[in-house]
């Protein structure tokens, strides 16, 4: 594919995860292999418990494979330590978490800014102001995430995904806990998004409109794709 | 960068996470830059005032009149010189006898600095260059309060009645009120012939005063060393007043240590802060990993973050802290120096490095957490970082102590003795306070619910409960210890005294006196006083080998060397001398050149029976050898020796006598007639001294207590630090309680049992300490037996209630005022 020389690739080559528990080892995923093209979308979907979130995990880099490699852009995430991974991220990589993950401390704006800050982005206020207003927050930007509705607090934890622009955007169903028509926008938001910005969208989901709306999908279960 | 850390400090303040750690720092560092204020402003004042404090550039000081060579040697290179003569003696004023501290001045005096008189009290005084004329007396304003005089009136020294001319304000060389027992009168030097007050073997300080340029006095300095002076020995400017400067010193140490505890507390507030910020960033590390934040990044970040708490709150610290030193001038007053210059840079980089030193001593170990925080702790809660080894917290903490306590007291002997004894006094109440807490554990099946409730809090966050009742009862014991205990020692020991213990002291006796003083005494019905005879004697050599302070290392062996001994005859030992070595002189004896020497004295300059020792007594050299050591306890009022000798030996050289006796209240008018028919001869009233002392120490006290104010503070701060860190779960449970049904009333009285019963522990515990350490002072120390009081514990227990029920409650009061709801959906 051609679109193996841009950026946002993504490649799992019989990826697995085990884990051990005190009732002795637990083989959370096992043997997933996939390939993502840049700027193409992506649902994984299956049921509590099959291993989205992990195997998203391991796909950004936030937590290593036991067995097999996850490749982004051809680099090898298991041949990377643990900073090598954070500065990749840093580079290419957005994540929205399935419990949104933002800082109770810091108000909207300031969450969002926190990516660009931490890239030492020169104008980050502006930056984030910027996208906060595209996913309709930019009445609430002093607000704290404990004043915003679950819907809004979505939408703010996928601005401060895509503050940094990244190459890759995870997404850990971002439209869990929403009601139907927050969930449609947020839906729109991301394919937006990924449009404009060519990013690659990767998402853990049971929403089936989702998944329609993505060029693949990918069923998990118990631990492994199945067609 | 920069930049990043600036805005996480503005947000962290604002969400309340820091406020803590800064009022903390801000305790701490208002402690310390406090005392290094004032010890640098009167060191500096040390230094600048240096010339001043001698009156001159160059100072000749001897027991006996300068030899006439030198003063001589100073005229032909076209020196100044002036003259001044000091001693204590009793003046009369009607009957009243009061002890003065007697000046003699020349014409010239003083060189360097001014003296300021006034012509009535409470008047602005002036300068002036003259110095009291023939038969006038100038005198230091309180001696008028004390024996009710005005200008005008007379009073009486020695054989002359002089007027009182002019109050003396301020005189250059006298230093700070420390050093002055009683109060000045300053007369003309023509005029101290004629009160007859310089007797034989007076304490007498004689001063040659020299004054011109800087190479002639480097030249006389030269030429009088090579005169090889015993008797006589030389100030200059960089040498003035070596007591000062000690005195000094022990104050910087005294209160150094002082404001060391507060470092200290303050530090116990910062590390429990900085556990619970570090585990409330978990979240945040996480995030920043997340986004691809590096390791080094991430501590980079949270130090630079700290880094700028450290100074800003250091910068409000150094502020307090001028603040706080005008207080310790205030109540030292003039203890030191009578005028200080303005503070200096120096304590500023002091209070900053403080600031700098113990947050990152404290705070960052902990912090350090944050950097193993995996950035899959977003997917997964239940990771958290391996916990920073605690022998790195520890050491972190100790290291960061050990330096500021160094900087504080420069003596690696005691920065170990200070550390080590901070870690038992520690240990050993933190081994008390669990135990305490263990006991209380058994008491809950036997109390209501809202007592139930709070004895439950504190014996469930135990290790933070023991820190909290060691922290307060550290800051509650020392106050103790200065308030009530200080005067129960000395109440002590004034009672283990005997009814009839000497109250007062009289000096400077001519031989030809000793049969009419004793008869005086006896006329008037006072017990007769056994006089001493005393010769004053120069060491020079120890078994034929020359003596010199070069051989000593101490600074009390130094000293000794270098003083004169007085040599007092007797044929039999006072009765509370222990012979420890040798055996005393028989009748036989007497006329034999052997003496007794005090056994610690011997011990120090390292002399054994049976040496032989040379005095030089009065130009002749006299050689004695060691036939006794002896034990004295100086404690008593009695008079006592260093160096006695068989009678017979000093037949003829010059004595003065000596004795103490003890005067009922209504015999002490018979000081005014015997010092009338005696003028020479000087009464101390024991009691006027000590209160004197006592008022010195009272000062120094208070200092020491205010610096400790900030230790109470501190400790104030560890709880707050400690209820803070408690304060989401205080709130969860309450939450759930009240949903419960739980009515408010209860949980607060459960809170209000919980703080009083902490507060009260650290009393108790407080209480106890302080009452040990008087024990262990006055009867290991001070050897006298100890009154115990309990009002100590009583007094500990009510300032713990007081200060932690209050703090306690008003702390953790919020926690009750949010509706259950918001904080059961907030969730922990
Ligand atoms: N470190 C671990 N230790 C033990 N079990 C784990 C660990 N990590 C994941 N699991 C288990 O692996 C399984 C998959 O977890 P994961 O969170 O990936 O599921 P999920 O598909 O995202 O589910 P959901 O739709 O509910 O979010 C779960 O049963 C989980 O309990
Ligand atoms: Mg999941």
């Amino acid at each position: 594919m051609d679109s193996q020389q841009s950026s946002g690739f993504v490649q799992a080559i019989r990826l697995g995860k085990q884990v051990t528990t005190s009732e002795g080892p637990l083989v959370i995923l096992d043997d997933i292999n996939f390939s993502v093209p840049a700027g193409t979308s992506v649902a994984i979907l299956g049921a509590s418990g099959s291993g989205k979130t992990t195997l998203l995990g391991l796909l950004a880099g936030l937590d290593v494979a036991s067995t097999g490699r996850v490749m982004i852009n051809d680099i090898d995430l298991g041949e990377l330590d643990e900073d090598g991974r954070a500065l990749l991220r840093a580079g290419s990589v957005g994540f929205v978490f399935q419990n949104f993950q933002l800082l109770s401390g810091l108000t909207a704006l300031e969450n969002v800014m926190l990516p660009l800050e931490l890239a030492s982005d020169s104008k980050p206020k502006e930056v984030a102001k910027d996208i906060l207003s595209r996913v309709g927050l930019v009445e609430r930007l002093h607000h704290y995430p404990s004043q915003l509705s679950g819907g809004e607090q979505q939408r703010c934890a996928i601005a401060r995904a895509f503050a940094a622009s990244p190459e890759v955007l995870f997404a850990d169903e971002p439209t869990g806990n929403l009601d139907l028509t927050t969930g449609k926008r947020i839906i729109d938001l991301l394919f937006e998004l990924n449009r404009e910005q060519g990013t690659t969208l990767i998402m853990a989901t049971h929403d089936e409109a989702l998944a329609g709306l993505c060029e693949t999908r990918l069923n998990l279960q118990g631990g492994r794709l199945v067609q | 960068m920069l930049t990043f850390s600036w805005r996480l400090l503005w947000r962290d303040w604002r969400g309340g996470e820091l406020r803590i750690l800064a009022v903390a720092l801000i305790i701490a560092v208002t402690a310390v830059s406090a005392v290094g204020f004032f010890t640098d402003r009167v060191d500096h004042g040390l230094q600048q005032q240096a010339a001043e404090l001698i009156a001159a550039d160059l100072v000749v000081s001897a027991a006996k009149p300068v030899t006439p060579a030198i003063e001589q040697g100073a005229k032909a290179l076209g020196l100044q010189t002036a003259h001044t003569i000091q001693f204590r003696s009793v003046a009369i004023a009607g009957e009243k006898p009061q002890l003065v501290e007697v000046k003699a001045v020349s014409d010239g005096y003083p060189f360097r600095g001014e003296l300021r008189i006034t012509d009535a009290a409470f008047t602005q005084d002036r300068a002036t260059e003259n110095i009291p004329a023939s038969h006038e007396v100038w005198a230091e304003p309180r001696l008028l309060q004390m024996l009710g005089l005005s200008v005008g009136d007379s009073l009486q020294l020695g054989a002359i009645s002089f007027t009182i001319s002019q109050l003396l304000t301020y005189e250059p060389d006298r230093g700070g009120d420390m050093f002055s027992v009683a109060p000045r009168v300053m007369i003309n030097l023509d005029d101290i012939a004629a009160t007859q007050l310089l007797g034989q073997g007076a304490l007498v300080n004689y001063r040659l005063l020299i004054d011109g340029e800087q190479a002639v006095l480097d030249q006389f300095r030269k030429e009088i060393k090579s005169l090889k002076l015993v008797d006589e020995k030389i100030l200059s400017v960089s040498e003035a007043r070596p007591e000062l400067r000690v005195a000094l010193e022990r104050a910087q140490q005294f209160l150094g240590l002082a404001s060391i505890i507060s470092v200290l507390l303050a530090g116990v507030a910062i590390a429990t802060a900085a556990r619970r910020f570090a585990r409330r960033h978990f979240d945040s590390a996480a995030i920043y990993r997340c986004f691809g934040a590096t390791q080094n990044k991430i501590i980079l970040t949270f130090s630079l973050e700290m880094l700028w708490l450290a100074l800003i709150a250091s910068t409000v610290g150094v502020a307090l802290g001028l603040l706080a030193q005008a207080a310790i001038s205030q109540i030292l007053d003039k203890l030191f120096l009578t005028s200080l210059p303005a503070p200096t840079l120096q304590p500023v980089i002091m209070g900053y490095a403080t600031g700098v030193i113990l947050l990152l001593g404290f705070a960052m170990p902990p912090l350090l957490a944050l950097r193993q925080v995996p950035p899959l702790r977003v997917l997964r809660r239940d990771q958290v970082p391996v916990s920073t080894r605690s022998w790195l917290i520890y050491s972190g903490v100790f290291l960061s102590m050990a330096s500021l306590l160094y900087w504080q007291v420069h003596d690696l002997k005691m920065v170990v003795s200070v550390m080590g004894g901070m870690l038992a006094t520690i240990s050993i109440l933190s081994l008390a306070a669990y135990a305490l807490i263990r006991l209380l554990a058994t008491l809950r099946q036997r109390v209501g619910v809202a007592w139930r409730f709070g004895l439950a809090n504190i014996a469930r966050r135990q290790s933070d409960s023991v820190i909290q009742i060691v922290a307060f009862g550290l800051g509650i014991m020392v106050l103790l210890l200065l308030s009530t205990v200080r005067n129960d020692l000395l109440d002590g020991w004034q009672k283990s005294l005997p009814e009839d213990a000497p109250n007062h002291f009289i000096i400077n006796v001519q031989t030809d006196q000793v049969k009419g003083i004793q008869q005086f005494f006896n006329e008037h019905g006072v017990q007769q006083p056994r006089l001493h005879a005393m010769v004053r004697a120069r060491l020079t050599h120890i078994n034929g080998r020359r003596v010199s302070s070069d051989d000593y290392t101490s600074d009390r062996a130094k000293h000794m060397i270098t003083r004169e001994f007085n040599l007092s005859p007797a044929g039999n030992p006072q009765a509370d001398n222990v012979i420890v070595a040798g055996s005393w002189w028989q009748p036989t004896d007497h006329g034999k050149p052997l003496i007794s020497l005090e056994a610690k004295l011997a011990t120090r300059l390292r002399i054994n029976l049976h040496d032989n020792v040379s005095f030089d007594i009065n130009g002749r050299e006299k050689v004695f050898k060691i036939s006794n050591l002896r034990e004295v306890d100086w404690q008593t009022f009695n008079i006592n020796f260093f160096t006695v000798v068989p009678p017979g030996v000093l037949d003829d050289d010059p004595a003065s006598w000596v004795t103490s006796l003890y005067l009922k209240p209504e015999q002490k008018s018979l000081i005014a007639p015997l010092v009338k028919d005696y003028p020479n001869v000087t009464v101390i009233d024991v009691e006027v001294i000590m209160s004197q002392v006592r008022s010195i120490m009272d000062r120094v006290t208070l200092a020491v207590e205010f610096i400790f104010l900030f230790s109470l503070l501190a400790g104030l701060a560890v709880l707050f630090a400690a209820i803070q860190a408690s304060q989401d779960e205080r709130r969860y449970e309450s939450a759930v309680l009240r949903t419960l049904g739980a009515r408010r009333s209860i949980l607060l009285r459960g809170l209000f049992a919980e703080f009083i019963t902490l507060g009260a522990l650290a009393g108790l515990l407080a209480g106890f300490a302080a009452t040990t350490l008087a024990w262990i002072l006055a009867e290991q120390v001070f050897h006298f037996p100890y009154q115990f009081n309990p009002l100590i514990g009583l007094a500990g227990i009510t300032t713990g209630v007081l200060l932690v029920g209050i703090a306690g409650v008003l702390g953790t009061r919020s926690v009750l005022s949010q509706p259950p709801v918001v904080t059961l959906r907030e969730g922990v």
